[in-house]
């Protein structure tokens, strides 16, 4: 990394997360999984519990699953090939202002090519091949909402782009460079806006620079006593400022809520000047809500700088659970009743039948006592057909334990039963390890992704099957060779409705241009999504991956507010990331 | 219009399987020991296996139902209760009944029956490996057409032949008032509907609600006619779009990934029906089904009936039939149990796909070497020489194969066989003496029948016939139009026979299959068949008869001139009616007698104008012309007539007045 930054800034590890992240992968550097001498297949690194462990049947769930072959590997470029990023084309008369304001820049190559993607499967699939497109031509981090507002000021003064960058975790292709964006792109990059301003425990409120990532804000706060209680699955790297820009869901909402709720208050910088409240109450009736301009807005309207964030005290208890179902759908039955009884836990999230083979298959998590399986089948379930259900409980332990009484007396009018602590913790860590699954497949001619909807009740199980049967052919019609894996899991529920996870993979030895062909299939997937009364997305935004729905989704006269409200607060587009409109 | 670039469709090209009888097995074997075996179906994946009965209180409870009950509850004032009863008695009425040992009943029996009857039934076995193929991938529904009352039977009878699963049938509500065997149809998986309940919202949502569920647990195959009713004609009738729009709504809200919508093709050497249907258009009513009516109808068990044929289509993937047509989204924003009508994009896919079903039931009907025979005969009513019909017989089957006939011609036997055979067998309808070959229509008459009997019964013959010869107007319909258009248009411009082709096309869509919107299509593919069989040169701008290509062009139009005669017997009949208030029930006889007297003058030689289904199908399409009207007077129906445009439009088809556009600036 090259600094070019002035002494102030200097006195900051800039690139800190950047040094120990993978460049072309999932996740921390020192973690991956991978297949040993044996053919076992190993999860690397010393961060998750299930580092260091040996996953025999791994491989055979794999082969079987996928066709795949460990003779047959596709490895990813070693290091990234420095001379296939295109020289920057700075703005001179920018970077001197920037750098008068002494504000630190990078236009050092790995620094832009690190800030030029998120995490889709057709980004990483050209990462790993040395395929580098369009990147920011340099990089800028600001150290705090005056250094945002200098640098939008510097930016419209000289017309340049700027791309707001957080955590990095994008999937909807929200952080590619515009192709036909001539003028110098600029990644302003948060991480250094990472401190917590204050915390206000009467009114159970913090205060917090939006650079901040989620697992060292709910460490902070932990470390006070409090949470916010929003955890995404991409806690671990993705950024406050990244969660209100996208609507982000955590995956204890229940409790919680999700971001829209968690909010007090929302600073957020744009070409026309500050956008805030002027006050921190809890609610108000004035006009519209311009939060929620704000919220969504994802990087087209200006950077958020500062958000004010209800917080609460460390649950005294937490407790996890799981429980079996003969079938899928009488597990979204038993769902929608906990919903319909608003006795929903922390978290409530349904797998699939594939799903719970792989968890069982893999990692041997679900079921792992013989006698617990044997007693299931007796009871009349198939391996086939039998689906799981993970649980979070929390709360002081009384009304945790009455809860979790409740829930399990609900679930057994659906023929639940349930199946232990240990199988639901481990359910929730796979969530975790899930992602770098992927890069493993990658490794082996594999490519897969998930995506998300969200629903009414009624069309949960209809969407699912039809979903799941239209990536099932499409891959076929285009020539994919073995049957993908095509699974879907619930993972919100809602008063009116659920929240629906797909994760879709398949082998693509055999195909010119695998990554064509997984574009074409998620299209088709997301039309028969909307065809089913799915919304375009739950929580992962609409970025430049989910544009052309846009207009479908919200109407006409949705699109052109949401337009006419850009075209006043950056009428030269110096958001100029293209999203969502 | 031209510049757009149609692909002209191939009809020739079409690729059809071979057959297989059927019957000869059950010719070697014992029909007690079939009708005993083991029946093992091939399953859908996505069954919900459930009895009959207990598909009665699925569909009691569901949404819909419960919905409209509450609906009709709180408008009719009657307590839900009371609603729900009626919607029980409703289903008590309609439901099926299938019961495997019915099943049995009906193999052992039919075996007998369709050994004494047919010489062969023959089945495209790819057909049936398709069909096994798609009743496990998605819910089946079968699309046979309809002649017979065999049909039917003979469904059934072939699935469980074939260890297909039984299909349930959607029959009129007319079968129900046999007794005992109202009551085994309904055992053999005949459900019962209303002919008309056109404004129960109650009996509506009973009644759909019970063919969904059936669809969605993958229960059964439903089967049903596109064409509503048997076609008298043996014409393929314009499909109606009730049930189509029922089995296909689970798709479009998906609950339903996707639907295989089979049409099969039965086709009939000879049908049982035949002279029944001839009467029965010119007027004397059908007999009410009645099982003593049946137990007559033995007398047709010691006939010989010939062949028969059924071809069981390509499944049709509703999902790619809908493709890019229905935005399944529109129903988003509506619980999907509260019933919606059809919006208009959706109607035109229904009608779109109907026709398009329909027109595959067509092309794969098979047509006996006599269809071509008949149509010879209908237009030399003087009659021909035998060698003579068997030259033209072997001139049209050319002719027929060019245009993508599915012809079933035996190998290997000269033409002069297969015509004397296919006379034999339908020798009732003809004189032959001295090899001289003529319909019976001259048939001595007795002393004492009037001239009306005697034009009567020569009208049942010529009915008969052309019921032969309808089968085969599919495959001649695009050239012949083309032909008259020719003939009438002032010019050899193309846009001037185009119009004049549109103009006919337009003029007969209720008469046969036209695809609405094809007219382009249709014509192009005219075009490409008669320049193919070097009838026609298609030049840039004009349409040229070659010199060879005159009697292909006069067979054509003969083909054609019965109906272009027929409706203008309908349109004269309207204009020199005096009464002002004809009510629609009084148009048949009214038209009726009015050929009869144009005949017995010896003004019309036509007695296909006596064909109440013509007569009917002219009124609908002078009705759609708006060149007639419907005015509804206290509770009759009358029929109030535009004589200009009647008269104009009779002159049109009379070739009177050449152009269309002056017609229509007349309109």
């Amino acid at each position: 990394v090259c600094f070019e930054s002035s002494p102030t800034a200097g006195a900051r590890s800039l690139s800190l997360r950047q040094e120990i992240m993978k460049w072309n992968g999932w996740g921390y550097s020192d973690s991956r999984f991978l297949f040993n001498k044996k053919g076992q297949a190993e999860f690397t690194g010393k961060r998750y519990r299930l580092s260091g462990l040996i996953l025999p049947s791994l491989k055979d769930w794999f082969e079987g699953t996928f066709g795949a072959n460990l003779q047959h590997r596709s490895p990813a470029t070693p290091s990234l090939n420095l001379s296939a990023v295109a020289p920057p084309n700075l703005n001179q008369p920018f970077v001197e202002d920037l750098k008068a304001a002494g504000l630190a820049v990078s236009h050092d190559p790995e620094d832009r090519v690190f800030r030029a993607h998120g995490h889709c499967l057709h980004e990483v699939f050209a990462l790993r091949e040395g395929r580098i497109g369009r990147v920011p031509d340099m990089v800028v981090w600001p150290s705090c909402h005056s250094d945002v507002e200098k640098i939008v000021e510097l930016a419209c003064k000289h017309n340049v782009c700027l791309i707001p960058y957080g955590g990095g975790t994008s999937v909807s292709s929200a952080l590619e460079c515009p192709r036909e964006e001539t003028r110098s792109i600029v990644s302003l990059d948060t991480s250094q806006m990472s401190r917590i301003l204050w915390i206000d425990e009467k009114n159970l409120t913090a205060h917090v620079e939006a650079g901040i990532i989620g697992q060292d804000l709910e460490r902070q706060l932990n470390e006070r006593g409090y949470c916010t209680g929003h955890e995404p699955d991409s806690m671990e790297f993705s950024s406050l400022g990244g969660w209100v820009a996208t609507r982000a869901s955590g995956m204890k909402k229940n409790i919680y809520g999700n971001i829209e709720d968690l909010v007090v208050h929302i600073k957020m910088v744009t070409p026309r000047g500050v956008i805030e409240k002027s006050c921190l109450g809890p609610r108000m009736s004035t006009g519209p809500d311009i939060h929620h301009f704000i919220l969504g807005s994802e990087g087209t309207l200006g950077v958020v700088t500062e958000v004010t964030l209800k917080i609460r005290p460390i649950p005294e208890y937490q407790k996890y659970g799981s429980v079996v179902f003969p079938n899928f759908q009488q597990g979204v039955a038993c769902l929608r009743e906990v919903a319909r009884q608003r006795c929903a836990p922390a978290s409530i999230r349904l797998m699939d039948n594939e799903q719970f083979q792989f968890g069982e298959f893999c990692f041997s998590l679900i079921l792992l006592n013989f006698f617990l399986l044997k007693n299931f089948c007796f009871k009349g379930f198939d391996p086939q057909h039998l689906c799981v259900a993970t649980l979070l409980f929390e709360g002081d332990r009384g009304k945790v334990l009455q809860h979790e009484k409740q829930v399990y007396d609900i679930a057994a009018k659906f023929g639940g039963l349930a199946a232990g602590e240990d199988n639901g913790q481990r359910g929730y860590m796979l969530t975790f390890v899930i992602a770098y699954l992927r890069d493993l497949g990658m490794d082996y001619y594999v490519i897969g992704e998930s995506f998300e909807t969200s629903v009414p009740w009624d069309r949960v199980l209809d969407l699912c099957r039809n979903v799941k049967e239209r990536i099932v052919r499409e891959c076929k019609e285009r020539g994919v060779q073995c049957p993908p894996l095509s699974t879907s899991r619930v993972t919100q529920t809602y008063d009116a409705g659920a929240c629906v996870y797909f994760y879709f993979a398949f082998n693509y030895r055999g195909l010119s241009d695998p990554v064509h062909v997984y574009e074409q299939v998620e299209h088709a997937a997301r039309e028969e999504i909307l065809a089913n009364g799915g919304s375009l997305s739950h929580h992962h935004g609409v970025g430049k991956l989910r544009k052309e729905w846009m207009k479908e989704s919200v109407s006409g006269v949705g699109l052109g507010m949401l337009k006419s409200v850009k075209e006043y607060v950056d009428p030269q587009n110096i958001f100029g990331n293209r999203n969502l409109l | 219009m031209f510049s757009v670039f149609i692909q002209p469709r191939h009809p020739v090209l079409k690729k059809r399987d071979d057959f297989e009888d059927v019957l000869e097995e059950r010719r070697r074997s014992s029909d007690l020991r079939y009708a005993l075996r083991c029946y093992t179906p091939t399953l859908y994946k996505g069954l919900v296996p459930c009895k009959a009965s207990m598909l009665k209180s699925i569909v009691l409870q569901s949404d819909h139902l419960q919905y409209v009950i509450k609906q009709v509850s709180s408008e009719s004032g009657d307590s839900a209760e009371c609603v729900a009863e009626e919607a029980s008695l409703i289903l008590d009425e309609m439901a099926h009944r299938l019961q495997l040992s019915t099943i049995r009943f009906f193999a052992f029996t039919l075996s007998k029956a369709f050994k004494r009857l047919f010489r062969s039934v023959c089945v495209n076995e790819e057909g049936i490996q398709r069909l096994q193929q798609a009743v496990q991938e998605h819910p089946v529904v079968l699309l046979p057409s309809h002649r017979s009352y065999m049909d039917f039977l003979m469904m059934s009878y072939l699935l469980y032949m074939c260890d297909l699963p039984l299909p349930v049938i959607a029959a009129g509500m007319d079968f129900m008032s046999m007794k005992f065997v109202g009551e085994m149809l309904r055992m053999s998986g005949a459900f019962f509907i209303r002919r008309s309940f056109g404004g129960d919202k109650l009996y509506w949502a009973v009644f759909s609600e019970y063919v969904k569920t059936m669809l969605r647990n993958g229960y059964a195959p439903v089967e049903f006619f596109l064409e509503g009713t048997r076609s008298r004609t043996c014409k393929s009738l314009t499909p109606k779009m009730g049930l189509l729009n029922i089995v296909m709504e689970p798709f479009f809200k998906g609950e339903l990934f996707d639907v295989n919508l089979v049409p099969v093709s039965i086709s009939y050497e000879r049908i049982l029906e035949e002279s029944l249907y001839a009467r029965e258009l010119l007027g004397v009513p059908k007999p009410k089904e009645s099982t003593s009516g049946l137990l007559k109808a033995r007398r047709v068990l010691s006939e010989d009936y010939g062949s028969m044929h059924v071809y069981f289509g390509h499944p049709v993937s509703l999902r790619s039939l809908a493709e890019g047509k229905i935005n399944r989204s529109q129903y988003n924003l509506l619980p999907r149990y509260i019933p919606q009508k059809p919006r208009v994009d959706t109607h035109e896919f229904l009608n779109d796909a109907a026709f398009r079903l329909v027109r595959i039931q067509e092309e794969n009907m098979v047509l006996k070497p006599w269809v071509l025979i008949a149509t010879l005969l209908l237009q030399n009513p003087d009659g021909l020489e035998l060698s003579f019909l068997t030259e033209q017989t072997d001139w049209l089957r050319h002719l027929a194969l060019a245009f993508g006939a599915f012809l079933d011609w035996p190998n290997h036997e000269a033409c002069s066989e297969v015509v004397s055979c296919s006379l034999a067998l339908h020798r009732h309808l003809l004189s032959v003496s001295a090899g001289h070959v003529q319909l019976n229509v001259t048939d001595a008459p007795q002393d004492e029948t009037t001239p009306e009997e005697a034009v009567f019964h020569r009208a049942v013959v010529v009915l008969s016939c052309a019921s032969y010869r309808n089968q085969i107007l599919h495959v001649f319909l695009r050239p012949a139009l083309l032909a008259v258009a020719m003939q009438s248009a002032n010019s050899n411009r193309k846009d001037d026979v185009y119009n004049c082709f549109n103009f006919l096309r337009n003029m007969f869509s209720n008469e046969f299959i036209l695809c609405p919107g094809d007219s382009v299509q249709d014509f192009e593919e005219a075009c490409y068949l008669l320049m193919k069989r070097g009838v026609l040169q298609v030049l840039e701008h004009e349409i040229v008869m070659s010199a060879s290509g005159h009697s292909t062009l006069a067979f054509l139009c003969s083909v054609l001139d019965p109906f272009l005669q027929g409706y203008q017997v309908v349109c004269r009949c309207l204009c020199e009616e005096t009464n002002e208030n004809l009510t629609e029930k009084e148009f048949i006889p009214a038209v009726r007698s009015f050929a009869l007297k144009l005949i017995l003058a010896g003004r019309l030689k036509c007695c296909e104008a006596l064909s109440s289904d013509l007569q009917k199908n002219a009124l609908a399409a002078l009705l759609r012309l708006k060149a007639v009207r419907k005015v509804k007077v206290g509770d009759q129906v009358t029929l109030k007539v535009n004589k200009i445009a009647v008269n104009s439009l009779e002159d049109t088809l009379g070739g009177k007045i050449p152009t269309l556009k002056p017609i229509l600036a007349r309109l």
